[in-house]
């Protein structure tokens, strides 16, 4: 039999082994921070901003407990997001409002500029903390918890939270640029990716499904910066592959209803590459197409892929157009998973998850789910129709929810 | 191993720039040796795409063959995507991380296949320098992105339209992700020339660098924010 008429069955979250993994902190490669937080502000090195209660206590990859604050956070947006993909952070806020969560959306915020450093290198690590720092200030004075919408500002954050920690030169140099901007000094007890308060916010979503998902597929490609990169504080979960990869996006898909296959290439990037996206994208189309989208084809034919991190939405998805003309196996929607879940639970495709910024054909995945895409689509052609009659300014979120 | 692609420059400057990639404190932290075992080629994007290898990144710094690290400098760091797929390594190296302070070497010292790579993004490195965001919907234009179809022509089109159809007030924005109070833009500003980052840009691109110290200087100057 040829190999390419092997029938391949869809896999999914379950380990086909009989091995367990155990997680135990005393395994963990790298040391819990969280302590050393404390006792640095303990010592007046910094202020530590608590987590607001109530929060959801979540495992992480060697068995600590992180805390995941449901509200009261300050939206440390994406670039990439609100610039190319705008239902993506919507989908965040609009999610927030839905259950009635008081959040911050804030105009004092800058780019964790990660994206330029991973791409240009024109920065270095003093100033790439101080960035971090000063958005840090911004949301303690605020009195919110930052929760942050991109996965490389995670990752980063992360990576710089370590150096703080271990570099006593480095905290003094940050503090002091961070004085002379006239903000306090702060670092928060936990970094919380959006996609961990998803994770926390699941059986809530559950208990608010307005369609049946059982018969969709979705395959999940979690974002390199959000659990490469320091590594033990990333979600787990024993239900999802055991354990042994993030349960970001994966647990919060299940629970509202859909299968999630597996892939053989999920830990392989997108292809995004930083300064390829921009400047060198035969890279990225090909990366993301040959070794994500089309093994994902070939594998467990999904109706969707869902991830959660800004560059891996539009590598995987705006990749796809010019694979599609030279004939490969492609045209899979893409999307983050706070868009999925938002449409699960109800909210507008166009109005609130935006699709229509996205390239790939979103439509048949619509109509599987149950929604009258063509209605949809008029009701926003009335809205913009308004718009531009000047009869509403903008599209208001009393309109949406 | 010898490398003789760069004999023109003298063995001290190659000496000089390992050293220089030597000398930042996260080296220690990102090198701790290499079995050799390829996990890390394994993981790469960019090895299933180019002629690079984060596991020959790891090993000339290791034992410090200044030659090929010289080499690497200019014909290899810019291949990589940065995802950290590297870090996989048994021995807990981070060659990704490793390329990051080669690669600001290289910015820092002009090398000249540094301001090849990075020909046509400096208009990126303006952007999130003076307004504090990176891509901003204007950027989304036919000619720019004309592989991801006809889909970006929607977008420019209807550019000022959809984005006041966003129901969170900070995206009704064109020239930025969201809207940025301006003191936010000028203390990142200031967080970039007291770090010496502006300086670095002068290696890279002089007349980028002129424009955006005219630009921001002036701004710094009528906000009365001073930077000694």
């Amino acid at each position: 039999m040829n190999v390419e008429e092997i029938p391949v069955m869809p896999r999914g979250t379950k380990p086909e082994t009989a091995r367990s993994f155990v997680p135990d902190p005393e395994h963990a490669p790298d040391e819990d921070l969280r302590e050393a937080i404390w006792e640095l502000g303990r010592e007046g090195e910094w202020i530590v901003q608590p987590v607001p209660e109530p929060y959801y206590e979540a495992r992480t990859n060697y068995g600590r407990i992180k805390k995941i604050p449901f509200q009261k956070t300050w939206h440390h947006k994406s670039c990439g997001q609100c610039g190319h993909i705008p239902g993506y952070s919507t989908s965040i806020f609009w999610l927030n409002r839905f259950l009635g969560f008081d959040y911050f959306d804030p105009r004092d915020q800058t780019s964790c500029t990660a994206w330029n450093y991973y791409a240009s290198a024109t920065s270095n690590q003093v100033a790439q903390a101080a960035v971090a720092m000063r958005n840090f200030s911004a949301a303690y004075e605020t009195g919110y918890y930052p929760l942050i919408h991109c996965g490389t500002s995670f990752g980063h954050y992360k990576e710089v939270r370590h150096e703080l920690v271990h570099n006593h030169d480095l905290r003094r140099q940050v503090r002091d640029i961070i004085t002379k901007l006239g903000r306090p000094f702060v670092m928060p007890e936990e970094l919380v990716h959006y996609s961990e308060w998803m994770y926390a916010i699941r059986d809530e979503l559950k208990s608010r499904l307005v369609y049946d998902l059982s018969h969709l597929t979705a395959t999940v490609h979690p974002a390199c910066h959000y659990y490469k990169l320091q590594s033990g504080d990333a979600i787990y979960d024993p239900e999802i592959y055991g354990g042994q990869r993030t349960a970001a996006v994966t647990a919060v898909v299940q629970s509202l209803g859909a299968k999630v296959a597996d892939y053989s290439t999920w830990y392989d990037c997108c292809g995004f590459g930083f300064r390829h996206i921009l400047v060198q994208r035969d890279f990225t189309r090909s990366f993301a197409t040959l070794r994500k989208i089309e093994v994902m084809r070939e594998e467990a034919n999904p109706d969707v892929v869902l991830t959660h991190d800004t560059g891996c939405v539009t590598s995987l998805d705006k990749s796809q157009f010019a694979a599609q003309a030279h004939g490969r196996n492609v045209g899979v929607p893409v999307m983050s998973e706070s868009q999925f879940a938002a449409l699960a639970v109800g909210a507008h495709p166009f109005r609130v998850a935006q699709l229509h910024w996205h390239s790939t054909d979103y439509r048949p995945l619509l109509t599987k789910m149950g929604i009258d895409v063509d209605k949809a689509w008029a009701e926003f052609q009335e809205d913009l129709a308004k718009i531009e009659r000047g009869s509403m300014p903008y599209l208001t979120w009393e309109a949406v929810l | 191993m010898l490398s003789s692609l760069y004999p023109e420059v003298p063995l001290e400057e190659k000496q000089r720039l390992f050293d220089l990639v030597k000398a930042d404190p996260r080296f220690e932290d990102y090198l701790y040796g290499c079995y050799e075992c390829g996990i890390c080629v394994a993981a790469c994007p960019s090895a299933r795409f180019y002629d690079f290898s984060p596991r020959k990144i790891a090993q000339a710094l290791a034992r410090e063959d200044i030659e090929l690290v010289y080499e690497q400098m200019n014909d290899d760091i810019w291949n990589c995507s940065q995802c950290f797929s590297c870090v996989r390594c048994p021995r807990k190296n981070n060659p990704g991380g490793l390329i990051t302070i080669m690669r600001e070497v290289a910015v820092n010292n002009g090398l000249k296949t540094t301001k090849e790579a990075l020909a046509g993004y400096t208009r990126i490195i303006y952007k999130i320098m003076t307004t504090g965001t990176q891509v901003s919907p204007d950027m989304l234009q036919e000619d720019a992105f004309p592989d991801w179809g006809p889909q970006v022509k929607e977008v420019a089109t209807h550019l000022d339209l959809w984005r006041r159809a966003l129901p969170p007030e900070t995206l009704h924005t064109t020239g930025l992700s969201w809207q940025v109070e301006e003191r936010t833009m000028l203390e990142l500003y200031t967080i970039w020339k007291l770090t010496g980052v502006l300086d670095m840009i002068r290696e890279l691109d002089e007349g980028l660098h002129d424009i955006m110290e005219e630009v921001m200087d002036d701004a710094l100057e009528d906000q009365g924010f001073a930077i000694d």
